[in-house]
């Protein structure tokens, strides 16, 4: 997507540098995506609006084309190395200027598994849409999750796994929930690359996502829901 | 018909040709399924399902030297459905090492990245383009960051595959280490197999 010739950020109306982070975020140009950030937080943008519609956005585009098999796995972790250096502008002026809440997620690469790209990405996009993150780390046990749970009170916990070895684990996770009563008390949401929804269904999750997008989108519509659920009983 | 084919990873290609070979095993045919097939796991048991169709009317019996591979039971279900057997494992790690063996490795440190001789062979095709690091060295980290030690599981005692393994290991930062496993139950499962006619 880049173009030949250099491009002056600076000299872009806000429509035409929007869409050139989009395509830095594409290609993975991290320092470009950084300065189209700053330029536009000068230019009197909200942390929100910068992050949502050039950072979120573009990465949205990065997903839909990993999904189509445009890109590949590489090309979205240089894509998302550049999203995460324009966040670390963002992060602490979003905290600053009250950006809207979503909802609050702990999540973490079950007991035996070291894997946490997925995660990570899953993460960020979250963080992206407006959900508070706490990252647990890799090879969590089932206490530590609930140990968070208790601590962070999150409305979602989210379990990663790459290995079909590990990925049984998240039914110890949400067996033990169900035996403490406290299951129905959040969204649980189940990813990893050896892991469907059939699988999901089977270890009692309330939804499988194949990608972080689908993640994003996945806990929004069961935020919308519990909200929905707390207004008719309200 | 033909008695015995043998569907399986391209990784496994060579070895397999070799106790075929070493056992005088004329009934087996083998057919693979490309190696990088395992970047997309998802891929794995729609590929399976058209080698299997494709085959099923020449061939007696048709067994499968695939592990489960990444495709979170995919695979088996997939094998139940077609009578297809297969040799036992999640990963062609713990058939060559053995069940115990590779669960006690992996016990003993969780951050080991395993490679036998047909990832040592390729390495740098299937690891270092594969995943891109040749055009993005930066993306290391993100990749074996949790790693703390590549182990090479070895099929054959070849000192130029132990020091391609060693420069394996140095430019993904880890440890190394060395395990020979020889065949290990690929054998035996496939001389099992064809002894059953």
């Amino acid at each position: 997507m880049a173009d030949e010739e250099d491009i002056i950020l600076s000299e872009l109306n806000d429509e035409e540098l929007v869409q050139q982070m989009h395509d830095d975020l594409y290609d993975g140009l991290a320092d470009e995506v950084v300065e189209g950030t700053q330029i536009l937080l000068d230019r009197g943008w909200t942390p929100y609006d910068t992050l949502t519609k050039a950072l979120v956005e573009g990465m949205r585009i990065v997903g839909v084309d990993f999904r189509d098999g445009i890109l590949f796995v590489p090309e979205v972790l240089m894509a998302a190395n550049s999203m995460k250096s324009g966040m670390k502008i963002l992060r602490p002026l979003l905290a600053e200027t009250g950006a809207p809440k979503m909802g609050k997620m702990v999540i973490g690469t079950v007991k035996g598994d070291i894997h946490d790209i997925g995660k990570n990405l899953v993460g960020m996009m979250m963080e992206g849409a407006g959900f508070e993150v706490v990252d647990l780390g890799i090879n969590i046990d089932v206490d530590t999750y609930l140990k968070a749970l208790e601590e962070h009170k999150p409305e979602i916990l989210g379990m990663s796994a790459l290995l079909t070895t590990t990925m049984p684990y998240m039914k110890v996770v949400i067996d033990t929930m169900v035996e403490k009563g406290i299951r129905n008390d959040y969204v649980v949401l189940v990813g990893g690359a050896p892991l469907n929804e059939a699988f999901a269904d089977s270890v009692g999750a309330d939804a499988y996502c194949r990608d972080a997008a689908v993640a994003v989108e996945t806990a929004k519509e069961w935020m919308s829901r519990r909200q929905g659920t707390a207004l008719a009983a309200g | 018909m033909r008695p015995l084919l043998i569907i399986a990873c391209g990784a496994l290609a060579r070895e397999i040709g070799w106790v075929v070979d070493a056992n005088g095993l004329d009934g087996v045919d083998l057919t693979c399924l490309p190696a990088e097939l395992h970047n997309r796991p998802d891929r794995i048991p729609v590929e399976m399902r058209r080698k299997i169709d494709s085959n099923q009317d020449k061939y007696e019996r048709i067994v499968a030297l695939y592990a489960d591979c990444g495709t979170g039971g995919e695979m088996d279900a997939l094998l139940a459905e077609k009578n297809v057997e297969r040799i036992g494992g999640a990963h062609c790690y713990a058939f060559y090492a053995g069940e115990d063996t590779f669960n006690q490795m992996h016990e003993d440190e969780l951050g080991t990245f395993y490679v036998t001789d047909y990832l040592v062979r390729f390495f740098d095709r299937l690891m270092i383009k594969g995943l891109g690091l040749d055009r993005h060295p930066e993306l290391r980290d993100m990749y074996f960051g949790n790693y703390k030690r590549l182990m090479y599981l070895a099929q054959t005692d070849d000192d130029a595959l132990k020091a391609e393994a060693q420069l394996a290991a140095d430019k993904l930062g880890l440890d190394y280490t060395y395990h020979f496993t020889g065949y290990g139950g690929l054998g035996d499962f496939i001389t099992d197999q064809a002894a059953k006619g």
